[in-house]
């Protein structure tokens, strides 16, 4: 009785507010996209830095655990006084949540790749420069993809909560869901929100799989 | 001509790990370098490539310091290969020999011709082999990979730093085997490092022992084995091991020492009764200053007994004899030779020192055998 309600209050708020909800999706996508880029450009670039500069390795890792260890909601809070309300503080709350799972994965990557192969490939006159590009990041492409699918799926989920500092998103129905006590609603944004997830896991997994050299697979 | 000047290595914490090293390696050479761990051998062969950087003193390779060199282009100039292989893993195996080549600039044509040449040099079909992948070749075929890459650009200088020491033995002989083969053909400098002792005997045209990151001795296998410089050297090269092989045996462990001499104007009654007296069949005719002039067998004395004054007259003078220098093995081609039965042994002055007979290569061979049995049972 209660789950036919529960379906029936599904279909009349669809009804009633699809487009609304595409618009959601298609802000709750911009949220993820942006901070994800900029996550990766700086995510990706941090991991090669402590791999460089060992000294910065503390610092960077222990920085983007800390920002991991703050509850995500408190995080979009601190961002309000710097950046004020909307999508941008959104954007910012999420990139700095997505870094740590990137920074980390990029480091253990180039860290795990063979020294044996690193001391031929320094051995037969490759420079710092090409041992990086042409051995260090290809070969640790596989562990540095998995950090930026793990980033990017919790950030879906993380991203429904920019709605409470005013960036939108499906967050947005979840939210009103939960303070007009409609069920309905709070799946309106659930529901697109999960299927994104699973969307985002699933095509990560084939670029994965696509992206790692042949000869590691 | 690769050049060592009072070369040393210490690092930040004062440890000594080359201690001021000198020593010149003519192109073409093979030398091995060869120690227990922590005798700087390694490290001494990664100077040259400035894997790792010298402290003190000058290298220098056809009178070029390294350290005037750019680094990365002085490591494309000398092939490397380590004992872990490390091949590309994400590389087919022809773009893992190309990549020196690649560094250098070389034309795509020339490359693929190359890489093709180098496969076959080192037994692998080009066909089969060149668009896998590392993981998909056995350990043994990996570093036959390693070592073409290392000859890609064709260097003059090679390294190898324990390069079969991973492998399993039959692949290490295997490999041992086609070095000396492809040495024989291209004639390249190489320093090889390895801490076994056998495959230093077996590829070094000069062996270096090092200890404490000293240069203890340079010298052939031969030199090496005959005169071991200090204890140290005796010790390391192990005692037996000189005895197993005959190739590696002085001919002096397998000789007699006391020898039957007498002077060619000795008549033949008394070399007959000093013979029978020493129950020996054979005599060595010398000098006053016991140079060798020939030998007389007993046989031909008592035939030829009562036609001649001295045993000058019968005594054979062609027959062949062995230096002190020379290895066991050499005495047993010769004794296929000596229509006597005996070789006799003379130093460099030609002076009478041994004796080498069936007898005494027999019992000298098989009484280590003995011992090795006896020591194994302990």
């Amino acid at each position: 009785m209660n789950n036919l309600s529960l379906w029936e209050e599904i279909v009349t708020q669809t009804q009633m507010r699809w487009p609304e909800v595409l618009e959601a999706t298609f802000v709750h996508i911009q949220l993820v996209f942006f901070s994800m880029v900029m996550a990766v450009i700086l995510g990706v670039f941090l991991g090669i830095l402590i791999t460089r500069v060992p000294s910065l390795v503390p610092v960077v890792l222990g920085g983007t655990g800390i920002m991991q260890t703050i509850p995500s909601l408190a995080v979009l809070g601190f961002m309000i006084p710097i950046f004020g309300i909307g999508v941008k503080t959104g954007i910012a709350a999420l990139f700095l949540y997505s870094l740590l799972p990137i920074v980390r994965n990029t480091y253990t990557g180039i860290k795990d790749v063979d020294k044996a192969t690193l001391e031929a490939a320094k051995g037969m006159g490759m420079t710092s420069k090409m041992i990086l590009f042409k051995v260090e990041l290809p070969l640790s492409v596989p562990i540095i993809m998995a950090g930026i699918r793990t980033a990017a799926v919790i950030n879906v989920g993380n991203a429904t909560l920019a709605a409470f500092i005013g960036a939108g998103g499906l967050g947005d129905f979840i939210f009103l869901g939960i303070t007009r006590g409609i069920d309905g609603l709070i799946f309106l944004g659930a529901i697109p929100a999960a299927i994104l997830a699973i969307i985002l896991e699933f095509s990560f997994n084939k670029f994965e799989r696509w992206s790692t050299p042949e000869g590691l697979k | 001509m690769l050049k060592f000047e009072n070369v040393s290595k210490v690092y930040k914490d004062g440890f000594k790990a080359v201690d001021s090293v000198s020593f010149e390696i003519p192109e073409g050479e093979l030398v091995v370098l060869i120690g227990p761990s922590g005798s700087g051998k390694s490290t001494t062969m990664k100077m040259i490539n400035r894997m790792i950087p010298h402290t003190t003193g000058t290298i220098s390779i056809n009178g070029k310091d390294v350290t005037k060199l750019n680094a990365a282009e002085l490591r494309r100039d000398i092939g490397y290969v380590i004992q872990q292989i490390g091949l590309f893993p994400h590389y087919t195996i022809a773009k893992n020999i190309a990549i020196v080549p690649q560094l250098k600039g070389w034309d795509e044509q020339d490359i693929k011709a190359r890489v093709k040449e180098l496969l076959e040099m080192v037994d692998l079909d080009p066909e089969v082999f060149s668009n896998r992948y590392p993981k998909e070749l056995s350990g043994g075929q990996q570093q036959r990979v390693g070592v073409a890459r290392a000859l890609a650009s064709n260097p003059s200088i090679i390294l190898m730093d324990e390069p079969f020491g991973a492998l399993d033995p039959i692949t290490r002989e295997q490999l041992q085997g086609e070095l000396i083969s492809l040495q024989q053909k291209l004639k390249k400098t190489i320093v090889f490092v390895t801490h076994d002792m056998d495959e230093a005997l077996k590829l070094g045209d000069r062996i270096a022992i090092m200890k404490d990151g000293n240069l203890v001795q340079l010298d052939t296998p031969e030199k090496l084995l005959h005169e071991p410089a200090f204890g140290f050297v005796e010790e390391f090269i192990g005692k037996h091991r000189i005895l197993q092989n005959p190739e590696l045996m002085s001919v002096q462990d397998v000789m007699a020492e006391k020898v039957l001499t007498a002077l060619p104007s000795r008549s033949p009654e008394k070399s007959l009764a000093m013979m029978r007296k020493q129950r020996k069949t054979m005599l060595i005719v010398v000098d006053e200053k016991d140079k060798m002039l020939g030998i007389v067998s007993a046989y031909e004395l008592i035939k030829k007994m009562d036609e001649i004054k001295s045993i000058e007259e019968i005594m054979l003078t062609s027959e062949p004899f062995l230096t002190g220098s020379q290895s066991a093995k050499d005495a047993i081609i010769m004794m296929e030779t000596a229509s006597q039965g005996i070789v006799p042994v003379v130093d460099e002055a030609n002076k009478v020192i041994g004796l080498v007979t069936r007898g005494t290569l027999l019992s000298a061979l098989s009484s280590q055998w003995t011992e090795l049995e006896a020591e194994s049972d302990e």
